[in-house]
């Protein structure tokens, strides 16, 4: 059984370690303790409790039986370039510094890991656990040179800062993103984080980002996924709020053969505030599968999380949303609802909340539905004239708006919409 | 305009229309009338193409074309409009979006352009005063929060922009107080012309002192029992429906 579990952590080790980067920001110890946790706990199966719709073992062993990470140079990022906005670019994983933009806004500061301070070096992996998760694991032992983007105490950014993570290679692949956000008392900024596949390969990317919002600041971030079919992800994020810090975020999944993202949040001092939107809409065969966690340990912090999910074809689609409210946690909101549209009976959705309630004095709801399209309005519509198909447009843009409409980036915004409505 | 010949049709096992006749022409102006549960929402939902009936005998000619083999949205697009009796709230569809896009499905469907957006606003406005619909309401999501009476507005609102050749009114006048009974009326006489007709399906004559019908039918356990002219609804009125179910329930098997 554990000889069966290690082997595909085992090939991965083998066929990317000879073509990784060093990773000299990570200090012996980590390493040592991320390749540990994948020798013995090896890549998830869908036996994992975490992992039971997502078989990532599955994934490995069929999908990326032949990696060879001959990945492709990327030259030319410009039809993903947002008109108002400052770009960072990330290439296989790296932070690529001729395709960034040259940051030169006072209070901000962006460091490729290759030159992290040893003040710098001791956040990466100072919040996502090593040993909870495999691909925390395997992200610590082959980390692309990813950066650290800090926004200095006071600082508040209107403009939008897109980070575009492209991904290119002719044939299967590894790639390991990450990065570390930091806002310092009182920031405020939003970030965009965009991931795109190119080339005619498969990539799968092992994506890992720690966020630190600090006293009294504001993130808005936004995860806009659309991989295509070549795209297999897992996305963590691991966040963690200070007093009266505030992290918003919505992620938009329109394509990408396999989308896992764990979201986990930690409300860490008094009086903070979270919100988790979500908006996919899956076809074909896709398995888009969202993971959150709202870890409340402190009094009057509030959460929000809503998110909907549109399934058609064989595609499969997984929300699982886990509450904490810890005994110190006294005075907690915590919300969350999981709606659902079915749009093929080959389709399935799988939801699941799971509240754990160590306080007494707290507020906390979750709700969830899946359903058909309403026939009813559907025939209402064809009978003002209105065909079957712009009818179903109509009815999911409906139903998606409520995420959308949370999107407070114009462009972003509209981008979202027209994109959204082509997948349908 | 529309021939309706031996129209049968049943919801699972159950037959509800039992060879419904009906002939209307272009300019006319034809009421339904009968007791609840004989049929009247039935034929309309029937005709406008409502899959969870089954028509099991029977054909419908509309302006030369064989209406049943029609989808419902081809329907409209060939110009039948139906009011519906209880109007469907569509959360997050705005009102004008919806209209939009019908208007523009239907010209599509005849090969004319989109219609100019400014044209359009034009249009909206205009039908908007006719049956006084508050331009707020345009705006906000489908029948969504409207009121009883703000629906059925809604409904004459839709049909006024639309424009159809035949528009069937299921019982808009149920549940409506005096003045929007009026404006419904308003609505419904000025565009009422020589090139289209209407159905009229009610309870109450009170409608019929407004939009003067030509016919008025008898619905009765899904059978056309009577036919007449606008003297009919007055006699109905006086008699009550009791008197019909007397008078007919020895003839419905
Ligand atoms: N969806 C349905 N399922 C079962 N029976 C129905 C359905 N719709 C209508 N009926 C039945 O058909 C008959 C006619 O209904 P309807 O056409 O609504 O009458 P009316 O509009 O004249 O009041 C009633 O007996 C009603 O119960
Ligand atoms: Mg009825």
């Amino acid at each position: 059984m554990i000889a069966e579990k290690t082997t595909t952590a085992q090939l991965i080790i083998d066929k990317i370690s000879s073509s990784a980067g060093k990773v000299d920001f990570i200090d012996n110890d980590k390493l040592s303790k991320a390749l540990l946790y994948l020798e013995n706990k090896g890549i998830p199966t869908n036996k994992h409790e975490d992992y039971k719709y997502c078989n990532l073992d599955g994934i490995f062993k069929k999908e990326f039986k032949n990696i060879d990470q001959k990945l492709n140079a990327v030259s030319d990022i410009n039809k993903f370039k947002l008109n108002n906005s400052v770009t960072i670019v990330i290439v296989n994983g790296n932070y690529s510094e001729t395709l960034s933009d040259k940051l030169i806004l006072k209070g901000l500061h962006l460091n490729a890991f290759s030159n992290l301070d040893k003040e710098g070096k001791q956040l990466v992996g100072s919040i996502a656990n090593i040993e909870s998760d495999a691909f925390i694991a395997l992200n610590t032992a082959f980390s692309g040179n990813g950066f650290h983007l800090k926004i200095q105490e006071n600082e508040q950014f209107q403009i939008p800062i897109h980070i575009l993570y492209v991904s290119s290679s002719n044939s299967e692949a590894i790639v390991n993103p990450r990065n570390i956000i930091e806002l310092g008392k009182n920031a405020e900024a939003t970030i965009i984080e965009e991931q795109v596949v190119i080339g005619e390969g498969k990539v799968f990317t092992n994506f890992l980002s720690e966020k630190f919002v600090g006293e009294n600041a504001k993130l808005t971030s936004y995860t806009f996924q659309n991989e295509g079919k070549n795209g297999y992800s897992v996305n963590t994020n691991q966040v963690t709020i200070a007093r009266y810090g505030k992290y918003d975020n919505t992620t938009i999944t329109l394509s990408g053969s396999l989308v896992r993202n764990n979201h986990n949040v930690v409300l860490a001092a008094q009086n903070c505030e979270a919100h988790l939107n979500g908006l996919f809409s899956a076809k074909s065969n896709q398995l888009v599968d969202n993971h959150t966690l709202m870890d409340h340990q402190m009094p009057n912090c509030e959460s929000n999380e809503l998110y909907k999910g549109i399934v058609n074809d064989k595609s499969v689609g997984v929300f699982n949303g886990k509450i904490y409210v810890r005994k110190d946690a006294q005075k907690t909101n915590a919300y969350q609802s999981s709606k659902n549209i079915l749009l093929s009976d080959d389709a399935t959705i799988n939801t699941k909340p799971q509240l754990e309630i160590y306080a007494d004095d707290v507020k906390c709801s979750h709700g969830t539905s899946t359903g058909k399209i309403d026939e009813a309005a559907v025939f209402y519509l064809n009978a003002r004239g209105i065909g079957r198909e712009s009818a179903k447009k109509l009815l999911l843009h409906a139903f998606a708006q409520e995420v959308i409409n949370k999107i407070e980036v114009d462009e972003l915004k509209e981008k979202v919409l027209h994109l959204f409505e082509n997948e349908l | 305009m529309i021939t309706i010949k031996n129209l049968h049709a049943s919801i699972g096992d159950k037959e509800i229309l039992k060879g419904i006749n009906l002939e209307i022409k272009a300019g006319e102006v034809h009421a339904i009338m009968g007791p609840n549960g004989s049929g009247k929402s039935t034929l309309s939902s029937v005709l406008a193409g409502r899959e969870d009936y089954e028509v099991t005998q029977g054909e419908v000619i509309f302006n030369g074309k064989d209406l049943l083999e029609l989808s419902p949205e081809d329907r409209a697009r060939e110009g039948l409009f139906l009011a519906f009796q209880y109007p469907v709230e569509i959360p997050g569809v705005s009102n004008i979006n919806f209209l939009k896009t019908a208007v523009n499905e239907i010209r599509a469907y005849k090969g004319q352009e989109e219609m100019p957006a400014k044209d359009f606003l034009a249009l909206v406005k205009e039908k908007q005063k006719l049956v006084e619909l508050d331009g707020k309401l345009a705006n906000r999501s489908v029948n969504e929060g409207f009121s009883g009476g703000e629906k059925k507005r809604n409904e004459i609102f839709q049909m006024a922009m639309l424009n159809p050749k035949l528009a069937i009114l299921d019982e808009t006048d149920s549940g409506l107080d005096i003045d929007a009974l009026r404006i419904v009326a308003t609505g419904v006489n000025a565009l009422k012309n020589k090139e289209n007709a209407f159905v009229v399906i009610t309870h109450y004559q009170r409608l019929l002192d407004y939009i003067v019908p030509d016919f008025v039918h008898i619905l009765y356990k899904g059978k056309i029992v009577k036919s007449g002219g606008k003297e009919l609804a007055l006699e109905l009125e006086a008699k009550g429906y009791d008197e019909i179910k007397k008078e007919f329930e020895t003839e419905s098997v």
